[in-house]
């Protein structure tokens, strides 16, 4: 309203042609200065703090900044913890599948490979194939993921190197408890998917090319049965934990990895239909992006981190990763370990 | 409904707490979102005002494009930022793909066509009159362009609102450009999503009263200052 009318008034004096008209209007001018170079004042203020704050934006996430930060911290810390010893290129990207991030895992176990190697890892968890679609653009350095077929494709199409075993679980068919098609006790994974088939119970896969979503195609496939554009067939195209979400919801059935499951159990009322097939193991591999693709590619960090993926200390925590608070372990540790897949 | 309440009370908790990765979460987003309205607004107001202000062929175009970009899909700023900035793309070699400045470049192009939108129609709501009036009293260039800058500040301030909004908000960008690193680039949204498929809802929904909190304070210093010296 006030402006409007400032502005008619403003009209007026520009329309009558009158010697004054000028004057009053300059006049209204510095009496209005006063509240409005206030407010401004204000909007300075908040876009200085702003930059202030945006000028810190880059420190907390440099841990090389960290050493140092007060005078007296470095004496106290250097007898604490030994220094970790400077990489040359301390970034590495390690791509991964949303399992190991979504149960925890690597949250427990890439600040302790940071500690110990001085490496600042960034995580990026999608699904196992597009990690290694990551991987053949050379985008990123060293991969954990569990689609061993796709992995020795990977390999053999000259994209990684030095694959090793690294731990295991395995896959189940979970469902809602009350079971209508009745899978629940079957043997075998393609037993129970032929039920649900048959029967046109409600399947929610994951849609995405991920490790979980190749393994359930494979089963398809072995089976003959066809799954494309089937109304009770449906992808969501999501991580696992989204995916156990909209089962729970449909009142469907999937297959997940155990280690998803459990975390999610709490939410989801899922129960585990069928378990223990041979055809249900999910194995994880890691695997270094093989540098001679692009000199971009952090070789050393990779090697370091294939490592330590290997190495007692790691291997440890994955044995006991999970059995405080689900009653048993997520994953079982398996470095060293005779190689099938 | 039961978890709505957890999650309130839980989001008090973990804030009295102290929670340093909470702590650190909802700090980066402030960051990252702040630097980037800055930006936008370093950006927009000056070219929502040329464009207000001059005519030139294929104007129209401008501000179509302008305005279209007003509704970009955070998940298309942040593919093509991912692309720029990829090892082995054009940008590469600045290695900033999954660090905080790739988050502000990304919230940048989400923010900037708001700014630029809503700078361009405030000036343009203006009575053109004023411009002649201005220039008359004998003001010069500068101190034509400071003075409508000014007398649109209400609308301006509506921007940097919308701005803030969209980017402190945005979750596909961040999520992409970012990669949702703990500790390096895990912002508040991000964290929502993953707590969320993790299966911690009661986690996700106090991140959330977080998120909803910051934006409500932030908003509440701007309206303030909007709002001031105004009857009524």
């Amino acid at each position: 309203m006030r402006r409007a009318r400032r502005l008619l008034v403003l009209d007026k004096t520009n329309i009558r042609v009158h010697p004054r008209s000028s004057v009053v209007s300059i006049q209204r001018n510095k009496r209005r200065r006063n509240p409005t170079t206030k407010p401004a004042s204000i909007i300075a203020t908040i876009l200085t703090a702003i930059l202030l704050v945006a000028c810190g934006a880059g420190s907390p996430a440099s841990p090389s900044a960290q050493p140092g930060v007060t005078p007296t911290a470095p004496s106290v810390q250097a007898t604490a913890i030994p220094a970790p010893p400077k990489p040359a290129n301390p970034d590495l990207i390690l791509a991964t599948t949303t399992s190991t991030q979504d149960s925890g895992l690597l949250d427990t176990l890439i600040p302790l490979f940071e500690k110990q190697t001085g490496y600042k890892v960034k995580t990026i968890a999608v699904g196992s194939g597009q990690a290694m679609t990551m991987g053949e653009r050379g985008e990123a350095d060293v991969l954990l993921v569990h689609a061993p077929d796709s992995e020795k494709k990977f390999i053999a199409a000259g994209h990684g190197i030095n694959r090793q075993l690294v731990m295991h679980n395995d896959f189940v068919i979970v469902g809602p408890a009350e079971d209508a098609v009745k899978i629940k006790g079957i043997k075998t994974a393609s037993e129970a998917l032929k039920k649900i088939a048959d029967a046109k119970a409600t399947f929610v896969s994951r849609g995405d090319n991920s490790g979980t979503d190749q393994l359930e195609k494979k089963l398809w496939t072995a089976m003959g049965t066809a799954t494309k554009g089937q109304a009770w067939y449906q992808e969501s195209g999501q991580g696992m934990g989204q995916t156990l979400s909209i089962a729970a919801e449909k009142k469907a059935y999937t297959i997940t990895d155990r280690a998803t499951h459990l975390a999610t159990q709490k939410n989801t009322q899922l129960a585990i239909l069928v378990e223990g097939d041979q055809a249900l193991l999910n194995i994880y591999h890691v695997t270094q992006v093989d540098p001679k693709k692009s000199d971009k590619i952090n070789a050393a960090g990779a090697k370091a981190f294939s490592d330590f993926m290997l190495s007692k200390s790691a291997q440890d925590v994955i044995a006991k990763f999970g059995a405080d608070k689900y009653g048993q372990p997520l994953f079982f540790a398996d470095a060293g370990k005779p190689d099938a897949s | 409904m039961e978890l709505i309440w957890q999650g309130i009370s839980q989001a008090f908790w973990l804030l009295i707490q102290g929670d340093p990765e909470v702590l650190r979460v909802t700090l980066l987003s402030l960051e990252v979102s702040g630097t980037a309205t800055l930006i936008s607004l370093l950006v927009g107001i000056p070219a929502g005002t040329a464009l207000a202000l001059t005519r030139f062929p294929g104007h129209r175009a401008v501000v179509s494009l302008v305005n279209t970009g007003m509704g970009l899909p955070p998940v298309v700023a942040g593919l093509v930022v991912t692309v720029f900035l990829w090892r082995n793309g054009p940008f590469g070699i600045l290695h900033l793909l999954y660090s905080p400045p790739a988050m502000v470049i990304a919230q940048c192009v989400i923010a900037s066509p708001i700014v630029v939108g809503l700078t361009l129609a405030a000036i343009q709501n203006l009575n053109p009159k004023l411009r002649v009036q201005i220039l008359a009293l004998g003001a010069s260039r500068p101190q034509m362009l400071w003075l409508l800058v000014r007398e649109a500040r209400l609308p301006l301030l509506a921007a940097v609102m919308a701005g803030f909004g969209a980017v402190i908000s945005e979750i596909g960008a961040s999520m992409m450009v970012g990669g949702n690193i703990l500790g390096q680039t895990r912002v508040l949204t991000t964290a929502t999503v993953m707590e969320t498929s993790k299966g911690n809802f009661d986690v996700a929904f106090a991140l959330s009263v977080i998120l909803l909190g910051l934006v409500y304070a932030v908003n509440l210093v701007l309206t303030y200052v909007q709002q001031r010296g105004r009857a009524l």
